[in-house]
């Protein structure tokens, strides 16, 4: 059948076709055509964001919680550019998000229109793929091809800005493209495999370091099954955690700057490092030329640029983690591998991990423990970003690939509550958590709206230590005590804020029993915030201070 | 640039790089700006469209540098690159064009 549709119309369907239910996003003039079909729509729902750059992070939530692209809507000029922080932020953690943003109609581009930005040009560096779709006709293979591109491979951000001329414009549609699906990945060489699984058959001290790409691929179950079968103790980086729950036998848990001690120790005697789906970020390995400095090293990653663009690895598989993985279960052997396990046992009986006061609810460690205590696996954990992020990351029992939602490569203060958001929108029936900071919580505050307003299943846990943590840890640490701009003369009433945003709030502060009122409020469905204040002067220990080898640590 | 100064230029090592590509206005920016922000200099370009003009087949002349194979990489994972093909300094592309750039 032949329909006549406009631009906007057409966009709106190709979403519908693509299998998206849930977008979120932001008005404006230059998308208003957009937005107008949008609200025809049955299939699809619309969430208001209160900023842009809210809406970027909750389509980031939803990617993260299922996997699956996840889209975001702005309009052009500054809803472009608030959107850009978002992005970036997928870039660096390969999350599949396609955003779609308005511009300005073709004829007045470069006219420094109202609300005109290159937001093609702005966009290049932080997206894995972009379009400025020049006529109504290209809606339909760019949008399929969008989604493909964010799906295929390594994930990743893909922006599309469509001139308000083309979504005005009606074209006659009557057939309709494929939705776009992530194509299939490339398949390890046979004998790279082989070479791998006699590598790994022969080395005395193998490790298994798995990076966010695991979680990606889906095939967190094949790498404990390879680390059970061939008895490889196994780090993970902080995009990973969960892919093998934290506390089995053979997890070491989180590698790097804030890992344990007897973590980077294990890695620095290793004599093989089998790094699948991970970047050696230097975070995660410290000075580099320290890294596993007895280790050959073989590199599983579905990016061949990944491999050796930090270390040169001496078996580079370009493949999906999990057909590679599946690919080396049979050929590894089991193997008890007793001498290495033991040594790795005395190791962390002689460098334990301390979590002090874990036990006192309302101590950072204590806190984290609590919240634990109250929920199952199937909770999401997403966090913002400073030492109450790097505590959650060392303490937090995660069990299961996506349920921790964090920002890694970029970092970004103000991910957390958006990002909850977006969890909880799209698994509707898991309760959300997001542990921020007083910091954090502030750069995206306004979304406290959106929360009360969706009336998600969100419990924010704000960790209030009145500074910016780790940035009054570094210049404790490294600049001579000099504290600047990292305390806060003013803090606002966070108890009256969430209120007055429309959702509950409870202080554990004020509390008779803490834990209880803990519990009572993750129990009860809906909103909430979570205050409690905690101890300025804590570190986040070990740290491997900047410039050093991971095994160089300080603190305990 | 004086004749010293050129000849220093010539003795660093150089690659030619030839990179078939869609041919849209971005796809400039997107291969030139993969070198920028690495701060590697591309010391020359050279941009024809082929055949039907639906590609564009784009020369950069540029140093050699430890760096290169990973740039090679990146430029192959630009959805709008074709092929990349690395060739030696000598390839005719750019010498043949110094009679237009005489000082
Ligand atoms: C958008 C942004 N700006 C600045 C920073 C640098 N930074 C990293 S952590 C941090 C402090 C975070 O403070 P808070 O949210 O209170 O967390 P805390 O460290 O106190 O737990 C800052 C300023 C950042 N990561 N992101
Ligand atoms: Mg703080």
């Amino acid at each position: 059948m032949t329909e006549t549709l406009t631009g906007a119309q057409i966009t709106v369907r190709l979403l519908e076709r693509q299998g998206i239910r849930i977008v979120t996003g932001y008005p404006g003039g230059a998308i208003l055509p957009i937005y107008d079909a949008l609200g025809q729509s049955t299939a699809i729902r619309h969430v208001l964001a209160r900023h842009e750059q809210g809406a970027g992070f909750i389509a980031q939530g939803m990617a993260r919680a299922t996997g699956q692209p996840a889209v975001c809507l702005a309009s052009s000029g500054p809803g472009a550019t608030n959107l850009l922080t978002a992005i970036a932020d997928a870039k660096l953690d390969s999350i599949p998000l396609v955003a779609i943003t308005g511009q300005v109609p073709r004829a007045m581009i470069g006219t420094d229109a109202f609300q005109e930005v290159d937001t093609y040009g702005l966009s290049i560096p932080i997206t894995k793929h972009n379009f400025l779709v020049s006529s109504v006709e290209e809606l339909l293979t760019v949008i399929p091809r969008a989604f493909q591109i964010a799906a295929s491979g390594r994930p990743g951000p893909v922006l599309i800005d469509i001139p308000k001329d083309v979504q005005a414009q009606a074209i006659e549609v009557s057939e309709w493209p494929a939705p776009g699906q992530a194509t299939p990945a490339p398949t390890a060489a046979t004998e790279a495999i082989a070479a791998a699984a006699a590598m790994i058959n022969a080395a005395q001290r193998p490790l298994l370091y798995l990076g966010g790409g695991v979680v990606h691929s889906g095939a967190a179950r094949l790498a404990v099954d390879l680390a059970e079968k061939a008895n490889l103790p196994t780090v993970m980086t902080l995009m990973a955690l969960g892919a093998m729950p934290v506390d089995h036998p053979l997890s070491l848990g989180m590698l790097g700057m804030h890992g344990a001690r007897y973590t980077n120790l294990a890695l620095d005697e290793c004599d093989l490092l089998i790094a699948v789906g991970a970047r050696f970020d230097d975070r995660a390995t410290g000075k580099v030329a320290q890294f596993c400095r007895h280790a050959q090293i073989i590199h599983i990653d579905i990016d061949p640029a990944e491999l050796d663009k930090i270390k040169t690895a001496h078996i580079g598989i370009t493949a999906d983690v999990g057909q590679a993985l599946a690919a080396l279960l049979p050929a590894v052997n089991e193997n008890a591998r007793q001498i290495w396990v033991d040594r790795i046992h005395a190791l962390q009986a002689e460098f334990p991990f301390h979590m002090p006061d874990a036990e006192q609810p309302l101590s950072h460690f204590g806190l984290i423990r609590t919240v634990a205590a109250c929920l199952d696996n199937e909770a999401i954990i997403a966090t913002d970003v400073g030492q109450h992020q790097m505590w959650v990351a060392q303490a937090y029992p995660l069990r299961r690939p996506r349920q921790w939602l964090t920002s890694g490569g970029l970092g970004t203060m103000g991910f957390g509550v958006p990002a909850a958001i977006g969890a909880a929108l799209a698994e509707p029936e898991r309760t959300v958590v997001c542990f921020t900071g007083d910091g954090s919580i502030l750069m995206n505050i306004q979304e406290l709206v959106t929360a009360a307003e969706q009336n998600v299943n969100l419990k924010i846990v704000l960790m209030n230590n009145a500074v910016l943590g780790l940035v009054h840890q570094q210049q404790t640490l490294f600049y001579g005590e000099r504290l600047f701009a990292s305390q806060f003369q003013a803090m606002p009433d966070f108890i009256m804020v969430a209120k007055g945003c429309g959702i509950a709030a409870v202080d554990l502060d004020q509390a008779a029993n803490p834990c209880a009122a803990l519990m009572e409020a993750i129990a009860r469905p809906g909103p909430c915030l979570i205050h409690a204040s905690i101890d300025a002067e804590q570190k986040v220990y070990p740290m491997v201070p900047p410039g050093a080898a991971n095994h160089e640590m300080i603190g305990h | 640039m004086n004749a010293i100064h050129r000849n220093e230029q010539q003795a660093l090592a150089r690659a030619v790089l030839e990179i078939n590509v869609n041919n849209h206005p971005g796809v400039m920016s997107h291969v030139v700006g993969l070198f920028s922000r690495r701060a590697y200099n591309v010391e020359g370009i050279l941009c024809l469209p082929l055949g039907n003009g639906q590609h564009s087949r784009i020369w950069l002349l540029v140093n050699e540098d430890g760096r290169l194979p990973q740039m090679i990489k990146q430029l192959e994972k630009l959805e709008d690159v074709i092929t990349v093909r690395r060739h030696g300094a000598d390839h005719a592309v750019f010498s043949q064009l110094e009679a237009f750039f005489q000082a």
